[in-house]
């Protein structure tokens, strides 16, 4: 059940992701366990029937028991603002994985209701299918040429919106070689329900062996054959193309967002993060 | 679509004959309808409910109106969420009984319906009725925007109902997020009914909310100071400044996407210079402090319910008020949390994320606050206090999730899982809605004289706190998993027994409100036995106990003069907790008025006329609407006056049922 999720860690990210989770309930439940005990405990005992209690129907305060009460839960939020703040920062889905390997890119486009994956440095793509070597760290970049989507892969960790017009990014790395599932997790239509996709964290010959099978496809991914592929497909086949249009991500990206009739600029890759919303 | 002059965009391609299963909902809807009017015909009840309910002024009526109407909306709201529940029950590898259309439309309306048309009348109903009693008011500030803004309410619940009958609702869930709510990508009138739905009950609510702060100002009985105030009132008052300041971000967002989809602008398409992003930001500096809306005012409740229930004073009445007023302010300073996974720099999540723990604090302390009511008291356990303890010791739970849900990192993960769902029906079951009930059940013998039946009040407890148990505990297992919110269908086994078992729950929870409906037929039977004039069965601490059940018109017939927290408490400490002069004064109350009630047609009309584009209708319906306002300006005779001798006969009437009473226990 928990196999291959944020609980089972397949990379850095999630792995963390996880230890925050329970160092922050551990915090947590120094104000909620008490909670369960008292109240059972006081509505056993001060219960009408047992007379011997104590009742004191006019007591409604004490100084020092109300400072107890602010200083207990306000001393763990201020605990848990350091590490919110540490870890935002260490776990911003735009920071690059520390590796001695580059990252490897990979453009992701969200469509009607499948997920294309353009391999900018190998110009192959595929489709519902996200391929790369374990322990290299993967630079995924995000748009959408329908609606907002959301991509999120339960063993790796992060999710960030795929927006039209905009870029967004998603670091991840695999430690483990394996096969997982990633899936949009943002409402968008009649193939919402179907919309994953295939994550398959592979060795170096593994993932050599992908390539080498999509550079044989006789398919190509042109600006026309992309309309074709963007056409709304529920649970489309894996597919895979041997060479993509130059600069295809940024023309679809262009293609949104801006007002009618403007020309997007060709190429908007080396704006920095963060600012990579396109107008 | 072709759209003619006459009746724009409708046609018979509206009725609901996509789908049998739609068909067989909106003949339920139309059936029910006809019967409910066929029956009150026959009882020749129209004349009654016009005369005594519909035209009425009169708080109280308008806020068991309110009740009414949500009790009805949670019906509906809940049929919604068993469809729900038995699809993704049986959806493994399948596509189940629902088309994703109709499922779509279902949660869509089913998160519409049970926080705008369930959780805010109910809300809206309670205060309205309970508000004026304890600050020893005689109506609210406004008594015909009172009505307007039920009627408008109600309107705008017609046309979520309506739309299963006739066209679609939404598929844009209770978010309605373009730009998939966008005419490109939504073009059915669904998105349009929701649209009009939120717009009119909107104006509704904001009036409403408007009226409840003048109240609260301006009406309390002479000398009680704000700080005298019960602590319900308070939460009253914090609730409604956020309606006030947050429901503009909601008309605004829902408003400019309707001027995307009619007249073609581009504030959130994809194209043309659109930008979601602004609409995200708008929904939730509405959304936010909507919860808190919502959860404030339960809150006062239960902190009226436990110190009664205890038989002790509420422990640090000052923290509880300061705390309310706290979160009621941060709540505006939070709402990115909803959109942590949007691409913010880190600094800006791990701000909003840290400002959103800071409002657990006064939360949490509240949460002791009232243990510590508890503690040194003589608890008695009738249903009231049995929804306040169960609330106590679930929320902590959801309050943890969200603490969890506010650390970015974690939400990157469980953002738009049914990890969320969970969460946040953890907070709105638990909280609101036991509030509520917790509120129905202690302010029925109120409002009608006598108690609901308490064997059956058990009953539906019992069934509903298991049922929360096992329909949301799952979901959370299956959020650990990555499983999304909103599915129609999926294809990993494992997920299905949860999903079963979250089935099994809802059962539960209909089992609850089987009970409900059946409590509530057997403590109208029963009334004669149990009714009650005098008109403080729980031995409550505040105002609205000082007069008789249910309480005159008048609410009051001397205004009684406060000096103190817990007015009527300390009075029976005195030993004088009730006054009756020799003589009494004519009282003077506003006349009923039908302005209300056309308002609310008309408006209802007008909405309808937009989603289906028939403007002819539109134009005369918004006519109406303005004339019907400024014919009502024109009005000048609108109070009338209560006798003396009526007052004089009431009292005595109420003095001989008190004095019975307490001749009885002593
Ligand atoms: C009484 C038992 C209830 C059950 C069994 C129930 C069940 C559900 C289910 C199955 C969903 C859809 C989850 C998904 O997206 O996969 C849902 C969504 C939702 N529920 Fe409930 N619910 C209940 C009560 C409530 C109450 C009392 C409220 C509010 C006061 C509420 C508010 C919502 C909202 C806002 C949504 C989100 C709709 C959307 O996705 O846009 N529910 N509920
Ligand atoms: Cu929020």
């Amino acid at each position: 059940m928990f196999q291959d999720t944020m609980l089972d860690p397949a990379g850095p990210v999630s792995a963390a992701t996880r230890d925050l989770l329970f160092e922050s309930v551990g915090l947590m439940l120094i104000v909620v366990v008490p909670v369960f005990v008292l109240t059972a405990f006081v509505v056993w005992r001060y219960r009408a029937g047992n007379t011997s209690a104590a009742y004191t129907p006019r007591w409604n305060g004490s100084r020092l028991l109300e400072m107890g009460l602010w200083t207990v839960p306000v001393t763990i939020v201020v605990l848990l603002w350091f590490v919110v703040w540490n870890r935002t920062h260490e776990l911003d889905p735009y920071r690059t994985i520390e590796s001695d390997q580059p990252p490897l890119v990979v453009q992701v486009v969200a469509l009607d209701w499948q997920w294309l994956f353009i391999y900018p440095e190998e110009e192959v793509a595929s489709v519902n299918r996200l391929v790369f070597p374990v322990g290299r760290p993967l630079t995924i970049q995000l748009t959408s040429d329908s609606v907002m989507n959301s991509l999120l892969i339960p063993a790796l960790g992060g999710q960030i919106y795929a927006m039209a017009g905009m870029q967004t990014e998603l670091n991840l790395k695999a430690d483990r070689i394996g096969v997982f599932e990633g899936r949009n997790t943002m409402f968008n239509g009649n193939g919402f329900s179907a919309q994953t996709f295939t994550v398959e964290a592979m060795d170096m010959a593994g993932y050599q062996a992908f390539l080498a099978e999509a550079r044989t496809s006789p398919n190509a991914l042109t600006e026309e054959s992309f309309q074709t592929l963007a056409e709304p497909t529920v649970n489309g086949p894996l597919r895979l193309y041997s060479s993509v249009a130059p600069n295809l991500f940024h023309t679809i990206m262009g293609a949104h967002g801006s007002m009618p009739h403007t020309v997007a600029e060709p190429d908007m890759s080396s704006a920095p993060h963060h600012a990579d919303h396109a107008r | 679509m072709n759209t003619s002059m006459l009746l724009g965009k409708l046609s018979l391609d509206a009725l609901p004959f996509y789908s049998p299963i739609a068909a067989a909902g909106a003949a339920v809807i139309v059936f029910g309808g006809l019967g409910v009017i066929a029956l009150i015909t026959w009882l020749r009840a129209w004349p009654y409910l016009w005369r005594e309910w519909f035209t009425s002024t009169d708080h109280k009526k308008i806020g068991m109106m309110y009740v009414g109407l949500a009790l009805v909306m949670l019906m509906r709201g809940f049929v919604d969420a068993l469809m729900m529940r038995a699809q993704q029950a049986m959806a493994m590898n399948a596509e189940g009984y629902l088309t994703p259309d109709h499922f779509q439309q279902i949660f869509s309306s089913h998160g519409t319906i049970m926080i705008f048309f369930m959780a805010m009348p109910f809300l809206f109903g309670l205060m309205n009725y309970v508000v004026p009693l304890q600050l020893g008011a005689r109506d609210v500030a406004f008594p015909l925007m009172n009505a307007i803004s039920f009627w408008l309410t109600a309107a705008g619940a017609a046309l979520v109902m309506v739309s299963l009958v006739i066209g679609v609702f939404s598929t844009g869930g209770w978010s309605g997020y373009p730009p998939y709510t966008e005419l490109s990508y939504s073009p059915t009138v669904g998105v349009d009914y929701w649209i009009m739905a939120l717009l009119v009950s909107g104006v509704g609510t904001t009036l409403g909310a408007i009226n409840l702060v003048v109240t609260i100002y301006k009406m309390r009985a002479p000398g009680m100071k704000l700080m005298q105030m019960p602590l319900f009132c308070w939460t009253a008052l914090c609730a409604s400044l956020l309606a006030v300041f947050a429901l503009p971000g909601l008309t605004v967002a829902a408003g400019l996407l309707g001027l995307d989809r009619y007249l073609g602008m581009h504030f959130f398409t994809n194209d043309g210079g659109g930008n979601v992003m602004n609409y995200a930001n708008l929904f939730w500096i509405f959304g936010h402090p909507e919860v808190y809306i919502l959860i404030l005012p339960a809150f006062g409740i239960f902190s009226s319910v436990i110190p009664t229930f205890s038989q002790k004073k509420l422990f640090g009445y000052n923290v509880l008020v300061y705390a309310t007023m706290c979160i009621a302010v941060l709540s505006f300073t939070v709402w990115l949390h909803h959109f942590f996974t949007m691409g913010a720099d880190a600094n800006v999540n791990a701000f909003f994320g840290i400002m959103t723990m800071v409002i657990a604090v006064p939360t949490g302390v509240k949460v002791y606050d009232w243990i510590l009511t508890m503690f040194r008291g003589r608890l008695r356990f009738d249903t009231p206090m049995l929804w306040s303890i169960a609330f106590i010791v679930t929320f902590v739970i959801g309050g943890m999730t969200g603490v969890i849900l506010a650390i970015p990192p974690l939400d990157y993960v469980f953002h738009n899982t049914l990890f969320l769902i969970a969460h946040f029906h953890n907070m709105l079951i638990p909280g609101v809605l036991f509030g509520l009930f917790a509120g129905y059940a202690y302010w029925f013998p109120k409002a009608t004289g006598f108690p609901l039946d308490e064997a059956w009040g058990r009953r539906a407890f019992i069934f509903w706190v298991v049922g929360f148990y096992l329909a949301f505990m799952p979901l959370y297992a299956l959020g650990f998993t990555g499983a999304p919110r909103r599915m129609a269908y999926y294809d990993q086994p494992e997920w299905q027994i949860y999903f079963v078992i979250a089935a099994i729950g809802a059962l539960s929870v209909l089992a609850g409100i089987i009970c409900q409906v059946i409590q509530l037929v057997v403590s109208i039977r029963n009334r004669d036995r149990t009714t009650s004039f005098a008109g403080d069965p729980w031995g409550g601490q505040t105002l609205e106990w000082a007069t008789s059940s249910p309480p005159p018109e008048y609410n009051f017939a001397v205004l009684p003069r406060v000096n103190s927290l817990d007015a009527f408490e300390e009075a029976k400490e005195s030993g004088q907790p009730y006054v009756w002069p020799e003589k009494y004064d004519p009282i003077e109350v506003p006349r009923n008025s039908m302005t209300g009630v056309l308002l609310g047609g008309t408006s209802f009309v007008l909405g309808f006329a937009a989603v289906w584009h028939i403007w002819w209708l539109a134009a005369l319906s918004l006519l109406g609407v303005i004339g019907i306002v400024i014919a009502r300006s024109f009005a000048t005779d609108t109070t009338r006056f209560i006798s003396a001798d009526e007052v004089k006969a009431h009292e005595s009437r109420w003095r001989t049922a008190v004095l019975a009473q307490g001749k009885a226990s002593s």
